[in-house]
């Protein structure tokens, strides 16, 4: 009788004790999942705020030009003469326009090419960079990763060196250098140093130091040579790698607004990126189709490679290693 | 035994042939792998490590023609310099700011999406965005923006406050760190989101077993493992920081306001008048003050993380 109430008693805290773990475990998930709530509405706060000017630029790139310059006809007048037309007093920023008109597009690509012009002169000078830094690059970085000495690692540390420097800093160098091969204010100014940026040689040795000797030495016990192993090994395995690289030059090149400004004198051969700053009132109203199309190659290459992109700047994290 | 003897020698005579025949072939390699480096260093030694060397000459002569030493009497002068001092401290001030916001706030949003909530690549993607649009692009809204008549300005004034001239004034600075704080957040939380995703997940719940707050957690462990990741997050926003100029040029042109004039501005007006002794003494004061900082960065990052490997 008495062993038995114990018993019971014991039963009915192991209960109570169960009970209250259930309820821990409720108020614990409730929490949680208030959390969760709390967490998705900052996150989904700053993405407005992060998409919003991509959106707005793209959105106003739709409106015909007239709607553009009476909503944002005094931001471009006043900067540029003092304020000479003012079209209305107050500055209207809309998300949708009144009409969605092609009138823009229909100006910018059949009426007047000159900015066409200047969007194949982005073209010209990025995609050789690109191409060329990333063929001198793999070859670099096959160099750096086969038998290293304690020369190769200096040198390395120099590409690292050289891939910290700001822009205001390498710039001198390459205009004496541009000087010196008479090729200022023509674009192997802006291709030749862009093709030998030390950026990409970093990266990809970083990936290809990754790969195991062992498959290198393997391939070599089976009578393959130095290019054999660079073709048919490296490459392959580094095919990722070689992705998320062109995507991060592209962007960096595509950006460009420096080296232009500085090393082409002849405003003639700008790209797309610094003619848009002198884009004035007159222009307001194609100045969103004109940044519309400029935005278009990156973002397909965004969406493309998103996840290149994102292993590409991961791998550029192990800086020290 | 006999034919022991003989399979004994049979398998040590190849052996040193071997020997001898990969050692060829290592010192054949060797030279060939260099062979592939050769390009590359050539370019950069031709574009990058000469060049830098005759700047440190020239910024050492009077001048190009004359040639006569002076050793430090360019640098005194760029430093005396009003315009380079403005630029200087301009670019200072921005960079404290600017650096410092874009490692924390990145390292918020890399956190968060660490969490547990719903969407997360697609809000990785959205906050991954701003980096692959050209500032050229971008610029005309925040002009429209930031106007004084602008957006911003009547959104401000639902609260009350006065309406500011943004870019004319010296709320400019403002301005061009929330341009390089929406530029470069997504890259800085990338980085982040590996690192994070790194720390050996057996320590954390060590660590929550024994009822350590997620105060604890962050600062005496995550903070540990991510000190690497946040001395290169820091270095990356220094570098990026001094590209702002971009958008401060596509924004206002050669000659912006006062507070937000930069070292790239001292630079192309330098370049403008082709004054060598001012652009070399500049560049070179620049790139001894990037190494100084950056070997700061790393000297502390190696105290804090000593005891961490990876």
């Amino acid at each position: 009788m008495r062993k038995n109430r114990k018993e019971i008693t014991k039963e009915i805290e192991l209960d109570a004790d169960r009970k209250r773990a259930a309820d821990k475990k409720k108020r614990r998930r409730r929490k949680d999942l208030a959390r969760a709530m709390v967490i998705t509405m900052v996150a989904a706060c700053f993405a407005v705020l992060f998409l919003m000017p991509i959106v707005l630029t793209i959105t106003n790139s739709f409106m015909s030009a007239s709607e553009i310059s009476s909503n944002y006809g005094q931001v471009f007048a006043t900067s540029d003469t003092g304020g000479k037309t003012y079209i209305s007093e107050q500055v209207n920023l809309k998300f949708i326009p009144d009409m969605v008109s092609f009138s823009q597009y229909i100006t910018v690509l059949l009426k007047s090419p000159e900015y066409l012009f200047k969007f194949w002169n982005s073209v010209i000078l990025v995609v050789p960079i690109v191409g060329f830094q990333l063929l001198a690059a793999s070859l670099a970085a096959y160099g750096f990763t086969r038998y290293r000495g304690r020369i190769k690692e200096i040198i390395f540390f120099v590409y690292i060196i050289l891939m910290l420097m700001p822009y205001q800093v390498t710039l001198v160098p390459n205009y004496l250098v541009s000087e010196w091969l008479n090729i200022l204010d023509t674009r192997w100014a802006i291709w030749l140093p862009g093709i030998f940026s030390p950026f990409a040689v970093f990266l990809l040795t970083k990936y290809m130091r990754r790969i195991p000797t062992s498959v290198m030495e393997a391939a070599q016990i089976d009578g393959a040579g130095e290019w054999q192993i660079f073709r048919r090994i490296c490459m392959p395995l580094c095919k990722g790698s070689l992705c998320s690289v062109a995507i991060l030059i592209f962007i960096d090149y595509w950006n460009m607004v420096e080296q232009p400004l500085i090393l082409l004198a002849d405003s003639e051969a700008h790209p797309l990126s610094v003619f848009l700053s002198r884009i004035n009132e007159g222009e307001v109203g194609l100045a969103f189709a004109v940044a519309t199309i400029y935005m278009v190659p990156p973002i397909l290459v965004f969406l493309y490679g998103e996840d290149y992109l994102v292993e590409g700047i991961t791998y550029q994290g192990g800086i020290k290693g | 035994m006999k034919i022991r003897e003989i399979k004994f020698r049979k398998i040590v005579i190849p052996n040193k042939k071997a020997d001898k025949k990969t050692d060829r072939r290592t010192r054949r390699g060797k030279r060939i792998s260099w062979g592939y480096l050769f390009p590359s260093l050539a370019g950069v030694l031709l574009f990058f490590v000469l060049p830098f060397l005759v700047v440190i000459y020239y910024s050492m002569v009077d001048n190009p023609i004359n040639k006569q030493f002076v050793f430090f009497e360019n640098f005194v002068k760029v430093f005396n310099n009003a315009a380079f001092q403005q630029a200087a401290s301009n670019t200072m001030k921005f960079s404290l700011v600017a650096v410092p916001l874009a490692v924390v706030l990145s390292l918020l949003l890399a956190m968060m999406l660490e969490s547990e909530i719903p969407f997360k690549s697609q809000f990785r993607t959205f906050f991954l965005s701003p980096m692959m649009v050209p500032v050229a692009s971008i610029i005309l809204i925040w002009q429209v923006l930031f106007h004084f008549n602008g957006i911003v300005n009547d959104f401000i004034a639902i609260f009350g406050a006065d309406k500011v001239d943004w870019i004319k004034s010296s709320h400019a600075q403002v301005v061009i760190v929330i341009l390089f704080l929406w530029k470069n957040l997504g890259y800085n939380m990338i980085l982040f989101m590996a690192a994070l995703s790194s720390i050996p997940k057996d320590i954390l719940e060590v660590a929550i077993l024994e009822s350590a707050t997620p105060f604890q957690i962050f600062f005496h462990i995550k903070l540990r493992y991510l000190s690497s990741t946040i001395l290169f997050v820091t270095i990356m926003s220094l570098i990026n920081s001094f590209k702002v100029f971009r958008e401060i040029y596509l924004l206002t042109g050669n000659y912006p306001y006062d507070t937000i004039y930069m070292l790239q501005h001292f630079m192309n007006n330098a370049f403008g008048q082709l004054d060598y002794q001012k652009l070399s003494a500049a560049a070179i004061m620049m790139s001894i003050v990037m190494v100084v900082l950056i070997g700061i960065l790393f000297l502390t990052e190696s105290y804090f993380g000593k005891d961490v490997e990876g």
